[in-house]
C-alpha cells in the first residue's frame, strides 16, 4: 500500500491500481477515472472506502456529484487524477486537528 | 429475514431470527436435506447491517447491498434454527458504509462477510414509511 512520505497523487495512484486492478502506467494526473480509467462506480466505491482509510478524511463523494450533477462544478474538477488529489489535500488539510 | 432487533447502538446492532421449519427454500435445497442457502444467509448479515444504518441515519436513507467480501460460511443452518445475526460498522463513507457481519446458531459461528452498502434516498415517501414501521415491528425506536 502507499506510504505517507508519497505525494497525495502517488498515494492515490497506488490505491486504484491496486484496488481496481488498473495498469499503473496509465494512472496520470490527467487520467479521467471513469473515462480513461475504465472504473465502474462499484470500484469507484472501493476507492473512495481506500482513499478515505489511507488520508482519515471522509470523501464526500455525494456531494461532489450533486455539485455536478446541478451544473455547479465541471466533473473534472473531482474526477481527474489531479484534480482528484488536490481535493484531498484540501480535506486532508481541513481536518480537525 | 430478521425477527427481532435484540440490541443496538451507533456502530452495531444484533438481531435474531428463527428459520422457519418450512419454505419452498428448504424444498429444493435440498430435497430431503433442507439447509439454508448461503447467499440468504448473507441476505441475513446485510439485512441487520442495512437496520444499523436505517438507525444511525434516522430512517433517511435506503440501504442497498453492493459488495460482498471475504465470505465465509462456516456452518449449515437446517429449519428451526434460531440465529443470531450481528452487524457491526466498519466505515461511515460518503453514499456507503462499509460493515462486518457473522451468524452463530447454537453456539457456534455459522457465517461472516464484509459488505458494503450503498445508502441513497428513499425513492418515495411511501417505501420510507414502511421500511420505518417495519422497524418499529422488530424493535428499533421510531
Amino acid at each position: 500500500m502507499s506510504s505517507p512520505d508519497r505525494s497525495t497523487f502517488e498515494r492515490i495512484a497506488v490505491i486504484i491500481a491496486e484496488t481496481a486492478n488498473v495498469d499503473p502506467a496509465k494512472i496520470t494526473p490527467t487520467a479521467h477515472v471513469i473515462n480513461d480509467l475504465g472504473i465502474d462506480s462499484l470500484d469507484f466505491l472501493d476507492i473512495v472506502f481506500a482513499i478515505d482509510k489511507e488520508f482519515g478524511i471522509k470523501v464526500p463523494v455525494e456531494d461532489w456529484t450533486e455539485q455536478v450533477n446541478a451544473g455547479r462544478a465541471p466533473a473534472e474538477k473531482f474526477f481527474i487524477i489531479g484534480p482528484l488529489a488536490e481535493r484531498i489535500d484540501e480535506l486532508v488539510q481541513a481536518k480537525p486537528v | 429475514m430478521l425477527d427481532r432487533i435484540v440490541a443496538h447502538d451507533a456502530d452495531s446492532l444484533e438481531a435474531e431470527a428463527t428459520l422457519p421449519d418450512q419454505s419452498p427454500v428448504f424444498d429444493g435445497h435440498f430435497p430431503g436435506f433442507p439447509i439454508l442457502p448461503g447467499v440468504l444467509m448473507i441476505e441475513c448479515m446485510a439485512q441487520a447491517g442495512g437496520w444499523l444504518m436505517l438507525a444511525r441515519q434516522g430512517f433517511a436513507r435506503m440501504p442497498l447491498l453492493a459488495k460482498v467480501g471475504q465470505a465465509k460460511l462456516r456452518g449449515m443452518l437446517r429449519p428451526g434454527a434460531l440465529i443470531r445475526v450481528g452487524a457491526k460498522l466498519t466505515h461511515d463513507g460518503s453514499g456507503y458504509a462499509v460493515l462486518s457481519g457473522r451468524i452463530d446458531s447454537d453456539g457456534q459461528m455459522a457465517a461472516e462477510a464484509e459488505y458494503t452498502l450503498r445508502t441513497l434516498p428513499f425513492p418515495d415517501a411511501a417505501l420510507a414509511a414502511l421500511v420505518r414501521g417495519r422497524g418499529t415491528e422488530l424493535g428499533l425506536p421510531a
